[in-house]
């Protein structure tokens, strides 16, 4: 039986209830009610075009910036609806973090890239900008092989640590939820390695969301795992489950590569 | 490869070597209750091999999810392989330490013909299928092929003991025709001392798969002679 709802015990960060979102008159999320665990790590899989990537977005209002998009249902982040008309759109980002496929730093030094966030969000004080830069590239493993180097460009760091880079920069501002799309697809082997330990980390402190079409890696990684299909959550519950003795032929069909 | 999936590698491990452990303990028990008849303990073996048959059923299932969720290839492949198949092995260990703790329960007599007893080596015998367990246990600590390959000499000394049993005791019996009740189920410990052998024997080329990639079973030369790349 799918757990769409948490047990007793976990306290459900996010959630939606049955919501939908249209893309002008195209419906790309149909009925979706979904709760996610404080500190878990949910996988959001499915094949292209399914919903992954606008499921997403709902949780920091990116969709906001699409032209046309319109949201039925709720969504909750700590029990409150997180669309209301007054909904503090930037604070919502502040607490929900988001790192993308393709690695972005920002056009400037490491340090100015952590800072970033920081800045902006009112600290201005040296030594306190300084503990974030050096906290936060520690907790991304990249602490060690930048601290001699902050004021280099980011541009001068591999692939696979400017992605470690733009994770320590959402952690800056220390959300309290990481959404990450596809955050390991543009990575070579051992960067994806690295990033993927350090997601398994970052779930003591945050509660974490990552959409992969990498069904290997959403099962070493996650906790609990969505497949999504045409916009509808088909299945949702304990990785485990889902990759040992999934409840729906559709699901199986997906995960063992017979689907299409 | 993720530290995650190294320490999910790491308890497999671990759990098997407590299986082969709590499999060992029962061997020497049942043995023990055999020698001395000692029905108190021959109660034990077969309480405590329920222990074995659900340590079984656990390890298969982190098997399962390890196979699911981490896609283990190589060498951790082998392992995990290996692991199952060690598994099943020590199971049925465990199920002939139970059926020679049920010997001593239905054991129409008090004593044991100790001359028999001599003659036919069971305590040479279970000696040996003790220190095979013991091996492959060491073995897989180790992670020594060697230490593995040692039991394959052992095992044929267990075969050679036990293809001498039928005709002693059919001999004994044509002596001592009253003693036939109480010989026949004894015929059948050394069956399961046989098996047990066979079984550590399957077990120690598990081993040898999982470290040399070499693959033994139904090559009787490779194991004379193998060759460690």
């Amino acid at each position: 039986m799918d757990d769409l709802m948490l047990n007793s015990q976990q306290h459900a960060k996010l959630a939606t209830k049955a919501v939908s979102l249209y893309y002008g008159s195209f419906q790309a999320l149909r009925n979706v009610t979904i709760e996610i665990p404080e500190c878990n790590i949910t996988a959001i899989i499915g094949p292209s075009g399914c919903g992954k990537s606008s499921l997403l977005r709902l949780f920091n209002r990116m969709n906001d910036q699409i032209p046309g998009v319109r949201v039925e249902g709720k969504v909750l982040l700590d029990g409150s609806s997180i669309y209301e008309k007054d909904t503090d759109v930037v604070l919502l980002r502040k607490r929900v973090g988001m790192v993308f496929q393709k690695p972005n730093p920002f056009p400037m030094s490491i340090y100015d890239n952590i800072t970033f966030g920081p800045r902006r969000h009112g600290i201005t004080h040296k030594e306190e900008l300084a503990e974030i830069v050096e906290r936060t590239l520690n907790q991304v493993a990249l602490w060690q092989e930048v601290k001699h180097k902050l004021k280099q460009s980011a541009f001068a760091l591999s692939g696979g640590q400017q992605q470690r880079l733009c994770i320590a920069r959402a952690m800056a501002i220390s959300p309290s939820i990481l959404l990450m799309d596809e955050p390991a697809s543009a990575l070579d082997p051992i960067s994806t390695a690295k990033v993927e330990e350090l997601i398994r980390q970052l779930k003591k402190d945050y509660t974490v969301i990552i959409v992969t079409h990498n069904m290997q890696q959403a099962a070493r990684v996650s906790d609990k795992t969505a497949y999504f299909y045409l916009g509808e959550m088909i299945e949702y519950g304990e990785t485990k489950k889902i990759f040992t003795n999934p409840e729906k032929e559709s699901t199986q069909k997906y995960i063992t590569g017979r689907f299409g | 490869m993720v530290k995650f999936v190294e320490s999910e590698l790491e308890m497999l491990k671990k759990e098997i070597l407590d299986m082969c452990q709590l499999v060992s303990n029962l061997m020497e028990l049942a043995c023990d209750a055999i020698l001395t008849l000692n029905k108190e303990e021959a109660q034990l073996v077969i309480m405590r091999e329920k222990r074995v048959n659900a340590f079984e059923l656990k390890i298969d299932s982190d098997v399962e999810d390890i196979i699911a969720l981490y896609n283990p290839v190589a060498i951790d492949l082998r392992f995990v392989l290996a692991m199952l198949k060690i598994n099943t092995n020590l199971e049925r260990i465990g199920d002939f330490a139970e059926s020679m703790g049920r010997f001593v329960i239905n054991y129409p007599s008090d004593t044991l013909n100790d001359e028999l007893i001599k003659e036919l080596r069971l305590n040479e015998m279970m000696t040996e299928v003790q220190s095979m367990l013991f091996n492959v246990q060491d073995a897989l600590i180790k992670e020594k092929s060697d230490l593995a390959i040692s039991v394959f000499q052992q095992d044929n000394t267990v075969d050679e003991i036990d293809k001498a049993v039928l005709p002693i005791i059919a001999n004994h019996i044509e002596k001592h025709p009253e003693d036939l009740r109480a010989c026949l189920p004894l015929a059948n410990v050394f069956r399961k001392l046989e098996r047990s052998g066979d079984h550590v024997n399957n077990i120690a080329e598990e081993i040898i798969f999982y470290l040399d990639a070499k693959v033994l079973k139904h090559n009787k030369s490779g194991k004379s002679a193998p060759s460690v790349e």
